[in-house]
């Protein structure tokens, strides 16, 4: 199944806390699209996602935000 | 992998420094870390289960203190407190932001399964009691049961 997180109206630490709260609730091999802003949610969501053990399979560039797909 | 391990001693009862402390504790433990924090003395009001001033406690010392520290809608600012208006204001400020408040954030440290304890000598001495504290504290133990937990862990105090 594909979810979807926007964390862009979101300063720290809830990017992080909402990210993982929200990967915790889905099943194996469903995937997640984060919408974030660049700076520290894009600098470190992606890193702490895999370093939870979650596979980042994309980060794209979008107007004001990026999208970072995520599978658990 | 071993997770890195925090333990955060909160000491203080101030409405900014417990929000630090939460920062803190929410962040390491959404970032992939385990967190204990260990509440003792002034830091206990931010855990009591009544929020408002309350005598909590039985001798007259004890309840007269309880009183005028208060629970967690009580903590003043630790500087501009403007007898107790700030606290007030702020918490609208960071909304207006949209930065998690401390309710949120202490929501967020339980949803996270950060381990909440509370220091038992400091429990004694205001005469507060298991039943007085909210239901999130996991545990009432001694400074050598939380060195124990805070083995190879890195303290902070706050």
């Amino acid at each position: 199944m594909r979810h979807v997180l926007d964390i862009t109206k979101e300063h720290c630490p809830m990017t992080f806390v909402k990210t993982k709260l929200k990967l915790e609730q889905l099943a194996k091999g469903d995937i997640l699209e984060i919408m974030l802003c660049e700076g520290e949610p894009l600098n470190n969501v992606p890193k702490t996602v895999e370093e939870q053990g979650y596979q980042v399979l994309e980060v794209t560039q979008h107007n004001s935000f990026y999208k970072v797909v995520v599978k658990k | 992998m071993q997770k890195e391990k925090y333990s955060i001693i909160v000491f203080s009862g101030e409405f900014d420094k417990a929000i630090a402390a939460f920062t803190i504790a929410t962040g390491a433990a959404a970032t992939n870390r385990e967190v204990t924090m260990f509440f003792t003395f002034w830091g206990l009001n931010i855990l009591k289960k009544k929020t408002g001033r309350s005598a909590v406690g039985r001798g007259f010392l004890a309840r007269f203190f309880n009183l005028l520290m208060g629970g967690r809608k009580n903590l003043p600012l630790s500087r501009f407190n403007f007898g107790g208006i700030s606290p007030k204001l702020m918490t609208g400020m960071m909304k207006k932001h949209n930065v998690a408040t401390l309710e949120e954030l202490i929501e967020s440290a339980h949803a996270l399964g950060i381990k909440i304890i509370a220091c038992e000598m400091a429990m004694n001495i205001l005469e507060i009691e298991r039943k007085d504290l909210v239901e999130q504290v996991e545990e009432v133990i001694g400074v050598s049961t939380f060195l124990d937990y805070s083995k190879d862990a890195k303290i902070l105090f706050i």
